[in-house]
């Protein structure tokens, strides 16, 4: 038997899940990406490397980590301890930690592509042209590398979507905490409710193809301006 | 007047860069050098894009020393890239106004005026991509000028255009002194160019400033190489004394008569003149029954036989200086001296604008 009830919460989780992660990397992503596509520093690579790490880890030894930490005797904990609590690990909000350290590369890597293709040129121009430091970089930088943050965005909120081991490991199955989409069909699988896991799993497929569909498009129309 | 005072030290790929000058900032002053002497690396580092060792004053605004170091967008200059650089999210109205928005103080420089200039009314509400290179470069000259600056800085604005679209676009460069009063220096590696737009002359090779002084006198000086250039060429400067029926100008230089195709201005207009050595011959007795229009008493101050059959003379006319390309036989069979007056036959003038000393 169908229970539509059932299959909303876990959408829900996911949908909030992935809009907060994105929103909080895109002002934190900023930043980073703009150090490393501007940066002289020898050592700037390393730094880029550590952005880039969830790339190749598996998710898993990923999801190991974050649980140390926000574990009770870990930093998570001691904040948590602020409000009384003694974990960030098995919360909502230790998702979106998780969330966000996971998906950095996916969004710092195409704001860091388009600093970079951008050049240092526009920013000298704008600077004979009065503008002070913050104000080039938010009417010359920001608007010249909107492509970037476009597909940022959209690979950063789509591989909140998709992950599982990460959240396995530090959120577990808590129904409309920590229960998201991927859980949820793994759950229903293995209780046998096709049906269910059918509908969110093609629910998932066309979410996918609309997201590889419209950065490809992004990507090409970039290619066109450029060229 | 006020000048601009600058000294750079620094490291510049396999030499060192090390220049000390004072440009005086009436009209154009041209940093003329090879391609990889420096040139733009100088000029970047007087807009503080380049930050190396020095100084550098604009008169009594101090913008670089030990201790200060203003930013860029503090200074108030202008700066025309080589690439025209226009801000592609921006349309051709918007880029214009980008940096006079941002401005300070008094608008002497109106959008109108540089619209009108520049004749780029037609392109105000286009996207940079849909312009041609010469309009992008005339777009990215008002940006710079629209931003009212006290000096502009121009690297090579031409270089990356065609031959079309550089006589396109020299006529407004030449307008812009004239119109504006605005001082400038001009980066290039061209001589032409340089002739056409300068009156002064920083001449730069291996990161090292050569010469500098007026246009004339590094142009004609026996020891520097401009005078032995296949296209070599003197300007002069001269007094309008009025226009004949016949679209000839009549000037004055040095109190002899010299007729110039054109409009030269009006009477007492001080001009300039640009004489190739190539076009100018010499006769000891004055000749007669000639098509020459031109003819001028001139004094022979130095003769120096160049490589191949001809010879460069330098002559001395008033207190300005004329340059005649012959061959060293007609040296010989003139028996032509330093000291000698001559007649000399000028074939070709052209009036070049820009400021006369």
């Amino acid at each position: 038997m169908l229970a539509f009830s059932d299959l909303w919460p876990p959408i829900a989780l996911t949908l909030s899940l992935a809009s907060i992660t994105t929103a909080i990397l895109l002002v934190i992503g900023t930043p980073i990406a703009w150090w490393l596509a501007r940066s002289q520093w020898r050592w700037k690579e390393a730094v880029g490397a550590v952005v880039s790490l969830p790339l190749v880890l598996p998710p898993t030894v990923l999801g190991f980590y974050l649980l140390l930490m926000l574990g009770p005797y870990g930093p998570g904990g001691a904040i948590a301890g602020l409000w009384g609590g003694r974990t960030l690990a098995f919360s909502f909000w230790g998702l979106v930690i998780g969330s966000v350290i996971y998906s950095m590369p996916f969004v710092v890597q195409p704001i860091r592509n388009a600093f970079e293709a951008m050049g240092n040129r526009p920013m000298e121009v704008a600077a004979t042209l009065r503008a002070s430091p913050l104000d080039r970089f938010l009417t010359v930088a920001l608007p010249l590398a909107r492509p970037g943050f476009l597909s940022g965005a959209v690979l950063g909120f789509a591989h909140t979507v998709g992950e599982f081991g990460v959240v396995l490991m530090i959120g577990g199955n808590i129904p409309g905490q920590t229960k998201v989409l991927s859980i949820a069909i793994y759950d229903y699988v293995e209780r046998l409710q096709w049906m269910e896991a059918h509908i969110l799993s093609l629910g998932m497929v066309i979410f996918a193809f609309l997201v590889i569909f419209i950065t490809l498009s992004i990507d090409k129309r970039v290619a066109r301006v450029r060229a | 007047m006020t000048s601009l005072s600058a000294a750079f030290t620094g490291e510049l790929g396999a030499f060192r860069l090390d220049v000390a000058f004072d440009a005086p900032l009436d009209g154009v002053t041209a940093l003329f050098g090879p391609s990889g002497s420096g040139k733009t690396t100088v000029l970047r580092a007087i807009a503080g894009l380049e930050h190396l060792k020095g100084r550098c004053a604009l008169g009594r605004h101090v913008w670089q020393d030990a201790l200060h170091f203003v930013p860029v967008h503090k200074r108030g200059i202008g700066y025309v890239f080589q690439e025209p650089s226009l801000f592609p999210h921006l349309s051709v109205r918007a880029n214009l106004l980008y940096g006079n928005r941002r401005a300070r103080g008094a608008r002497a420089i109106t959008f109108d005026a540089v619209v009108e200039l520049l004749k780029i009314w037609k392109l105000l509400d286009r996207a940079p991509e849909r312009l041609s290179g010469g309009e992008r470069q005339r777009v990215s000259l008002g940006r710079a000028l629209l931003s009212q600056p006290r000096l502009l800085l121009l690297d090579e604005p031409m270089s990356a255009l065609d031959r079309g679209a550089k006589e396109e676009i020299l006529p407004y460069f030449e307008a812009l002194h004239t119109a504006l009063g605005l001082p400038m220096i001009l980066v290039s590696h061209d001589i032409a160019e340089v002739e056409r737009l300068a009156s002064h002359m920083l001449l730069m090779s291996n990161g090292k400033i050569t010469a500098s002084g007026p246009l004339n006198v590094l142009l004609t000086r026996p020891d520097l190489p401009f005078h032995q250039n296949r296209d070599a060429a003197a300007v002069l400067t001269a007094r309008v004394v009025g226009q004949e029926s016949d679209g000839l100008a009549a000037l004055d230089i040095a109190g002899q008569r010299l007729l110039v195709a054109g409009e030269a201005g009006a009477p007492g207009d001080a001009v300039r003149v640009r004489i190739m050595a190539r076009d100018v011959s010499l006769a000891v007795e004055p000749p007669s029954r000639t098509t020459i229009l031109n003819i001028l008493k001139a004094e022979i101050t130095a003769i120096e036989a160049l490589r191949g059959p001809d010879a460069a003379v330098t002559l001395g006319l008033g207190n300005q200086t004329l340059l005649a390309r012959i061959t060293q036989r007609s040296v010989a069979a003139l028996d032509l001296r330093v000291g000698q007056p001559v007649f000399a036959q000028v074939k070709g003038v052209a009036l070049v604008t820009g400021p006369a000393q």
